[in-house]
């Protein structure tokens, strides 16, 4: 029994401390992540992440295929859980590079689905991250509703998780006929959910006492760690990509940025965090509902397609904003037939860099919420 | 009583005697972890389930014993050996034992002792001690840690659990639960309530509340499940556990359920008398009605379990210490008062 | 807002010791190309010139480019205030990789450094944790070399199909 111990000396006194493994197999840390937590009785001391559990180094897959259209289905396997956005950001870097017009009804299309999956994203991270926090039924709830956008999926692209459903220059192939009337009938039923969301959760007494004034992230640190989307907004910074950095044809839609305003607590604590996302979901509602007012009815959606790629020599740094901040993609080009190199900036890699910085001093208890506000996804982290 | 059994073997006797409270268990618990998911998923709008042995898979508890018989049984290479395998036993014995006390009916009692209240209090503290030799002797830190919480959580809320109790004491004047009990029978209160503690003494309403709370702390469950909460210390104390051994710790967690409402029904809800007066009343409606309000708080614990969050460590032991101790001696000495006036 | 070129051009006047270079690829962005041993300079220009209040560091990348037998990091910065975007770019030889750390400028540099070290083999100097992140610390060779070949056993496990 004498292993359990770990006995280290402080400067001044001898003190006992556990170093406690969080993971690679632990009910909350999203995947295969390992925390190792430096412990004085339940008090964090010290926290360091280890990361690499899932790397399959997409990078050398990118670069080794020899084909910029074959990477898409790979852009898929890093973020599975909002596969349709990685692969958004990557066709359109290449886009730029090729300097391709886009068919109106693709741009639309593409704008429906992102923002479908945006919401079935933070309607995942939001259940796991009250399922990290005890309460179980939210997430079933929160489950049925993502099931439906997963059915609107199915019919589109024939598949529920890995799509590879966009393309350079398109999408693999039209919608089905009944696609704008299923988004409007999911915008209309989803709406009242959020409501019962917050009565339920958001604004639950022990839910409140669980996160408010929980893993502040001051504006100035989340600058300092690059953080993006929803962890940045829930500082109080209005910084969103579709909006500062426009892509796709989002500069014709008509959305708020919702930010952290520190409501029951702290401001960039996890309820802000938490909050930013539950009302990212209207606001992606809204654009829904203006894209499906604007989407044209006909037109060839594979016509842009290009039937081989080749590019000049250049680079591009591209970025989008997925559910969980800023996915960039950094494609150097040569003469060849596949990208050079492909570097994936993911959001979920940098915002788990600076978990050590902001859960100094906190509880086990709330090293858990605080993995689960800022959403990791490790197939993103471990690329 | 034993005398009752009239010309049977006494040691015969004894055993059918002490057997009684036992099958209740056993059959309840299968009936219970059964319901607990069926009232899961109704609560989240789904089906439970519904496959095993037809009927809305009632046979599901069942087939999962089964399996649970045939695992293999596990024991961490460094553990603690004896204690490691002793621990889901003594859990499951401390809460049996306390069934001794509890009065199932008018006519069956376990032990009719008269200092009925302190024999189970005493003999459930008992239930601390087997969680924290299962967590320290798992070898485990994940373990350790849900065995440390736990004993910092069931010592603390022993506190109220006791002071509320004593509040009923107060105003019953005796330790024996039966006496307890019988105090209870009629409907006098407004011409129609029964006259259980709970409509005797406004005050009452109020203990009865710090009551149950502190019962959800003591068996731990949602919002209070903090020594085996999944999403932190991945199952604490039970991460070790496999099989049978596992399986006795989730009897003996039912169990203590079971066992704490039927005290909280003794005390508060006029145990086995019936609400109707003399109606349906009797040795036999005395099981039904005793075992009836039992499963009821029990539902209530598991509705407020697939409902709420759950609270931290600092923040319990906040809620007992700062919140719930005083609130309980100043309602000690308002429920005193009270009788004292009427 | 700012464009790369003036940004390039009001670099220019102010550092004027600093090996600066303004390239562009056939297609895509451009970049600017700096000197390793002016790196650490021109970047707490770039951060708090009020000018410029490049806050954010995008991304970080290593790139191996095997003609030139040279190693390259990518800087990709950001200004959230200014809202405007560079790229800087370093080279040095493959058999002396050495990088100044940018860690101590934005601290998100921390682990794209290490996971270039990992993928590329670029070493930085003045990193407080000089340590593969994504790889196991005993893996032999950097994955994202052109030339790499994967080693046939780690730890006596197979590593091929």
């Amino acid at each position: 029994m004498e292993v359990m111990m770990n006995k280290t000396t402080d400067s001044n006194s001898e003190r006992r401390e556990m170093v406690i493994n969080m993971g690679p197999q632990h009910p909350s840390t999203h995947g295969v992540l390992r925390l190792e937590l430096v412990l004085d009785g339940e008090v964090v001391k010290e926290v360091r992440p280890n990361i690499g559990y899932l790397h399959r180094c997409f990078e050398k897959y990118a670069e080794e295929l020899g084909d910029y259209a074959s990477v898409t289905p790979y852009t898929d396997r890093m973020d599975y859980v909002s596969a349709m956005n990685q692969e958004l950001g990557y066709v359109i870097a290449i886009e730029r590079l090729l300097e391709l017009e886009i068919p109106e009804r693709v741009e639309y299309i593409r704008v429906i689905i992102s923002e479908l999956q945006r919401i079935a994203s933070h309607l995942l991270g939001i259940g796991a991250f009250g399922l990290d926090l005890g309460a179980f039924t939210p997430f079933l709830y929160l489950f049925t509703e993502r099931e439906k956008i997963l059915d609107i999926f199915e019919k589109t692209s024939g598949a529920r998780l890995l799509y590879n459903y966009m393309t350079v220059g398109g999408l693999m192939k039209d919608v089905p006929k009944d696609f704008k009337k299923d988004t409007a009938e999911f915008v209309k039923t989803f709406r009242p959910k959020i409501k019962e969301l917050n009565d339920l959760l958001s604004y639950n007494k022990i839910f409140i006492n669980r996160t408010a004034d929980i893993g502040v992230l001051p504006e100035k640190v989340a600058l300092n760690y690059a953080a993006s989307g929803p962890v940045l907004r829930g500082s109080g910074m209005k910084w969103d990509l579709r909006k500062d950095d426009p892509y796709s044809i989002y500069d014709r839609f008509d959305f708020d940025i919702p930010v952290g305003s520190g409501e029951v607590g702290t401001l960039g604590d996890c309820w802000d965090r938490y909050m930013v996302r539950v009302r990212e979901m209207e606001q992606s509602l809204r654009i829904i509902e203006q894209a499906l007012d604007g989407m044209p009815d006909e037109g060839d959606v594979t016509e842009a397609v290009p039937k081989r790629i080749r590019l000049k020599e250049g680079e591009i740094y591209c970025r989008t904003e997925t559910p969980r901040g800023e996915l960039g993609y950094y494609i150097i080009s040569d003469k060849k037939g596949g990208p050079f190199r492909v570097k994936a900036r993911a959001p979920s890699f940098v915002h788990l860099s600076m978990l050590p910085a902001i859960s100094k001093g906190s509880l086990i208890a709330d090293m858990v919420a605080i993995v689960g506000s800022i959403d990791i996804v490790l197939g993103e982290v471990d690329r | 009583m034993i005398e009752s059994y009239g010309n049977i073997n006494p040691v015969l006797a004894v055993l059918i005697h002490a057997l009684i409270p036992l099958t209740i268990i056993l059959v309840y618990a299968l009936v219970a972890i059964w319901g607990e998911r069926k009232v899961a998923g109704f609560i989240q709008d789904r089906l439970g389930p519904h496959r095993v042995g037809g009927w809305h898979g009632w046979a599901q508890s069942i087939a999962d014993l089964l399996k649970l018989i045939q695992k293999e049984d596990i024991v961490p290479k460094d553990a603690s050996r004896f204690l490691f395998k002793f621990a889901p036993f003594m859990m499951f014995a401390a809460s049996y034992a306390a069934f001794a006390v509890l009065p199932f009916s008018s006519w069956y009692i376990g032990s009719m002792i008269d200092i009925g209240v302190f024999y189970l209090i005493a003999i459930t503290s008992v239930l601390t001690l087997s969680v924290i030799m299962a967590g320290w002797a798992s070898n485990n830190k994940w373990s350790l840690l849900g065995g440390m919480r736990s004993a910092a959580q069931l010592v603390s809320y022993e506190v109220p659990t006791i002071a509320t109790v004593l509040t009923v004491i107060v105003v019953s004047g005796s330790l024996n639960l039966m006496t307890v009990t019988e105090m209870q029978s009629g409907n006098d209160i407004l011409g129609f309530l029964p006259n259980w503690f709970i409509f005797q003494n406004p005050f009452l309403i109020i203990a009865f509340g710090i009551f149950f709370i502190s019962i959800l702390v003591e068996s731990h469950r949602v919002p209070f499940d903090l020594p085996e909460s999944e999403s932190e210390l991945v199952a604490g104390y039970q991460t070790e556990y496999s099989g049978m051994r596992w399986a006795m710790f989730m009897l003996a967690e039912y169990a203590d359920m079971l066992l704490l409402s039927l005290l909280g029904v003794t005390l508060f809800f006029g145990g086995w008398n019936s609400p109707f007066g003399s109606f349906m009343s009797g040795p036999a409606w005395g099981f039904f009605w005793f075992l009836l309000k039992g499963f009821m708080l029990v539902f209530v614990m598991m509705w407020i379990r697939w409902t709420l969050p759950r609270y931290r460590v600092d923040q319990l032991m906040h809620i007992c210490w700062g919140i719930l101790i005083p609130a309980t001696f100043v309602n000690l000495i308002l429920v005193a008062l009270w009788e004292v006036v009427f | 807002m700012k464009l790369p070129e003036e940004i390039f051009n009001y670099l220019r006047e102010n550092n004027e010791e600093a090996g600066l270079e303004y390239q562009t690829g056939d297609i895509g962005e451009p970049w600017i190309l700096v000197e390793a041993s002016s790196l650490k300079p021109v970047m707490k220009t770039l951060r708090d010139d009020p000018q410029l209040l490049f806050d954010v560091l995008m991304c970080l990348s290593g790139v191996h480019y095997q003609k030139e037998e040279e190693l390259g990091v990518t800087y990709h910065i950001n200004s959230t205030s200014l809202g405007h975007k560079l790229a800087i770019k370093v080279r040095v030889p493959i058999d002396n990789p050495h990088v100044p750390s940018v860690e101590s400028i934005w601290k998100t540099a921390n682990w794209h450094e290490r996971e270039a070290w990992d993928m590329v083999g670029v070493i930085f100097d003045e990193h407080p944790n000089h340590k593969r992140i994504l790889c196991p610390e005993d893996w032999e060779g950097h994955p994202l070399r052109k030339d790499y070949v994967q080693q046939e056993f780690y730890q006596g496990m197979p590593t091929g199909e």
